[in-house]
């Protein structure tokens, strides 16, 4: 299963950080071409994205690119330059409708095709910024067969919705970050918590890390590489939940070579759900 | 003359040359009146210092750089030196800084026309580069200047040393009164072996000055000065955390080196730099040694604020300072009994009796360079300028049982791991570990220390890897054209000469 905890957003016309953000080793990386950069630089940043895309050092790593809307001037050259230039994931920003994902998914097939990309191989994601993108987020998260995940964006949904964050349990987005997440599970894709934008205040960072880790959000989108270290770190299994997911996974291969259909760990039977989680587990200490 | 000593007038006398006694002041005249009993080293001036220093045209004057980047004394004094028409000088100066901009003006006149120094930046550094001086720049590391002190190669005249507060018998010291620079390693140094002493001081506070880290018996002469620096530019906050994640990628790294070194045991001793990523490492060390209930014995050098605030946590058992890097370091050897301050020679003279660097287990250095065969290079920029500082880092690599470099791999688009340093500073077989933020690579004579990171699962890979993930990030860089003329003379610590620096062409 590909973890998805980080995703770290490097500004498209940051020539240096394109060539650099590999290092931090985030889940994933996400090339800005929208919010990140000015009008007068999307043509240059397109190109450097492009060219990023296609480096070696992004061989290993999952790459998105945030394009700009298709109601735009840029966003259909986006699309082109990310899926030409290889782009795991084409994350749409501001999504409101599932029409908005089946439009571009349409695009892309249809890019896919002129460059020779096998047809389903580019991955899309949303960004849910809207009251009406909460409100529809089980639609948009099943409107295509390409969505790999949904995430929230806190900034526009706070405007749209007359508030503004506040710093403890931030009930203020409490149930666009449930539906959010809710939408995610049911259509078994994954989902990304907001964007923590102080980037000097490492502790309050932390702090809404503890709040979508215990959602159940499988990470968050990040603004700064130093991010990326602090949120592996906090999504990390303590070593009693390494110990235990261990023994776990024992008990089903113990279970399995027995030709038991049963498995169990300390006279209690453990549940599919349970060994999956165990698998998760590890994954995630492996990869701490 | 009493009869008894009459012999003295015979020329074959067994007394020999003695002199006869002539009176009970005959040789401390200023004994006589109550001003010169008292205040005979007072002068009113730096011009009048100068004059009764008896500096004169062709000699060497020196300085030390406690201040940094701080300094008000080094202008000061040569910008008066000029007027008073000296020329033809010798500037020895423990280094040389960005602030020291100005002296550019004074070799072009031929006030200064030979330089010995630890580093040098800014203007200076790359007139300097550029072939000013008909001489080349001598550039030595901290332990090495004592030695060519030592052998007699470098012979000061006159020092001119800036400190926060002296009385006017001349006890003075870097950790009291209003400024407060911390350490006084460097100027130490100078106090005993330059022939004339003059200490500029902001302060002349009441006899005797305590503690004196420049004791009255080697200083000739005062003068008080408004200002002799400015304590909150010796560091711009190297006590504060960066928050640059790249230097946080590269120092957790470090860390990672140093807790599975095999070295991370109780009572290590250890060493970092002045540097961002050395500097967060300090802080990512506390926790693994609060984890793993370790406790070091003394950390040793440049000392920040960071491992003030460990020994003040009771983590660093002893910290030893050559010089303050921060106002926290400075403040912790003002207040700390366990915070010793120590001479240049203490720290690291290879021809000391005992230097401090022989007793570090982990050093952590930063570079502008590393090559195949791990030399350092501190010195040079990528553009092949004069640009940094040999400092003790080849005194402490030498010395220290396992020697961490960090740096990134690239730098500004440029690889900092290469085929060959621009200019060698500190030897390959000095170096044991090189950290960047995209791997690891361990000195192949040291293969039970590559075993250890490798176990622990830390990304090692050999140097010639590292060097080739540079070059595909940023394509093998163009050779630096250099003329014939050699403008900076490398001088290892034992004062052999490791490397010579040209004149860039063009």
């Amino acid at each position: 299963m590909k973890l998805r905890r980080s995703m770290l957003f490097v500004p498209g016309d940051n020539a240096a950080m394109l060539s650099t953000s590999f290092i931090y080793k985030p889940d994933s990386i996400m090339f800005d071409l929208e919010d990140a950069v000015s009008p007068r630089e999307k043509d240059s940043a397109r190109l450097l994205v492009f060219q990023a895309l296609q480096h070696p050092v992004y061989r290993d790593i999952e790459t998105v690119v945030r394009i700009n809307s298709l109601s735009t001037e840029f966003g259909r050259k986006d699309l082109e330059a990310a899926i030409r230039g290889g782009a795991n994931v084409v994350r749409l920003p501001k999504t409101e409708s599932p029409e908005a994902i089946r439009e571009l998914d349409t695009h892309v097939t249809r890019i896919e095709i002129a460059c020779g990309r096998p047809v389903g191989d580019t991955k899309l994601m949303a960004a849910i910024e809207s009251a009406s993108g909460v409100v529809n987020a089980v639609a948009i998260a099943t409107a295509s067969p390409r969505m790999i995940a949904i995430a929230m964006a806190g900034f526009d949904y706070l405007v749209d919705m007359h508030t503004r964050r506040s710093d403890d349990w931030q009930p203020e987005l409490f149930y666009a970050r449930a539906a959010v997440l809710h939408a995610a599970r049911a259509a078994h894709i994954d989902a990304f918590d907001v964007v923590y934008g102080n980037v000097n205040d490492d502790e309050g960072f932390m702090r809404e890390v503890k709040i979508a880790k215990q959602l159940g959000f499988n990470g968050k989108s990040l603004i700064h590489p130093k991010q990326v270290y602090l949120l592996h770190r906090a999504y990390a299994p303590t070593q009693d939940e390494v110990d235990h997911a261990r023994r776990v996974i024992a008990a089903a291969e113990e279970a399995l070579r027995n030709g038991l259909g049963v498995v169990s760990l300390d006279g209690k039977m453990i549940d599919p759900p349970v060994l999956k989680e165990a698998e998760m587990t590890l994954q995630l200490a492996e990869a701490a | 003359m009493t009869s008894s000593l009459t012999p003295l007038q015979s020329p074959d006398s067994v007394l020999g040359q003695s002199q006869p006694f002539t009176g009970a002041t005959a040789q401390t005249p200023y004994l006589d009146a109550v001003d010169t009993k008292l205040h005979r080293k007072l002068c009113g001036s730096i011009e009048e210092a100068i004059e009764r220093s008896g500096l004169k045209d062709g000699m060497t004057i020196s300085f030390h750089h406690a201040f940094r980047e701080g300094d008000k004394v080094v202008n000061r004094v040569v910008d008066t030196l000029a007027r008073l028409g000296f020329k033809n000088l010798t500037l020895a100066s423990s280094s040389l800084l960005s602030c020291h901009d100005p002296l550019v003006d004074h070799v072009k006149s031929g006030v200064i026309t030979q330089i010995y120094t630890s580093g040098m930046r800014g203007k200076l550094a790359e007139a300097i580069s550029n072939g000013l001086m008909a001489r080349p720049v001598q550039v030595h590391s901290h332990g090495g200047r004592v030695h060519l002190l030592q052998t007699g190669e470098l012979q000061i005249d006159v020092a001119f040393l800036a400190v926060a507060c002296c009385d006017e018998f001349g006890n003075a010291n870097g950790t009291h009164g209003r400024l407060n620079c911390g350490s006084l390693g460097y100027a130490k140094v100078d106090a005993q072996f330059a022939r004339q002493v003059v200490v500029l001081t902001e302060e002349v506070v009441d006899f005797p000055n305590h503690p004196a880290s420049i004791s009255q018996d080697r200083v000739d002469w005062i003068v008080k000065l408004d200002e002799v620096g400015d304590p909150s530019k010796i560091s711009a906050g190297a006590a504060r955390v960066t928050n640059n994640a790249r230097e946080l990628l590269i120092a957790r790294n470090a860390t990672d080196v140093i807790e599975h070194s095999g070295y991370f045991v109780d009572g290590f001793s250890m060493q970092t730099g002045s540097g961002a990523a050395a500097t967060a490492a300090t802080r990512f060390l506390e926790e693994r040694m609060t984890r793993r209930g370790i406790k070091a014995s003394f950390a040793l050098g440049g000392v920040t604020g960071g491992i003030a605030d460990l020994h003040k946590k009771g983590l660093i058992k002893t910290v030893v300072d050559v010089q303050s890097f921060d106002q926290d370091a400075a403040e912790s050897l003002r207040t700390s009994s366990g915070h010793l301050e120590i001479s240049a020679n203490e720290y690291a003279n290879p021809t000391s009796k005992a230097a401090y660097v022989d007793r570090v287990n982990m050093v952590i250095l930063s570079a502008l360079e590393i090559d195949l065969d791990f030399n350092v290079n501190v010195i040079t920029g990528s553009d092949g300028v004069m640009r940094g500082a040999s400092g003790g880092h080849c005194d402490v690599a030498a010395a220290a049982d396992l020697t961490i470099i960090v740096a990134p791999l690239v730098r500004s688009r440029i690889p900092t791991v290469v085929r060959r340093v621009t200019t060698r500073l500190t030897p390959g077989e000095s170096v044991d570990v090189v950290v960047t933020d995209q791997g690891i690579a361990v000195n192949r004579n040291r293969p039970e220390v590559e075993q250890r990171l490798r176990d622990a699962r830390l990304p090692v890979m050999t140097i010639e890897e590292l060097h080739e993930r540079a070059v595909t990030l940023t394509g093998e860089p163009e050779p630096l054209e250099f003329t014939d003329r050699i403008v900076g003379v490398v001088r290892y610590r034992d004062g052999s000469v490791i490397d010579v620096v040209r004149q860039v062409k063009g």
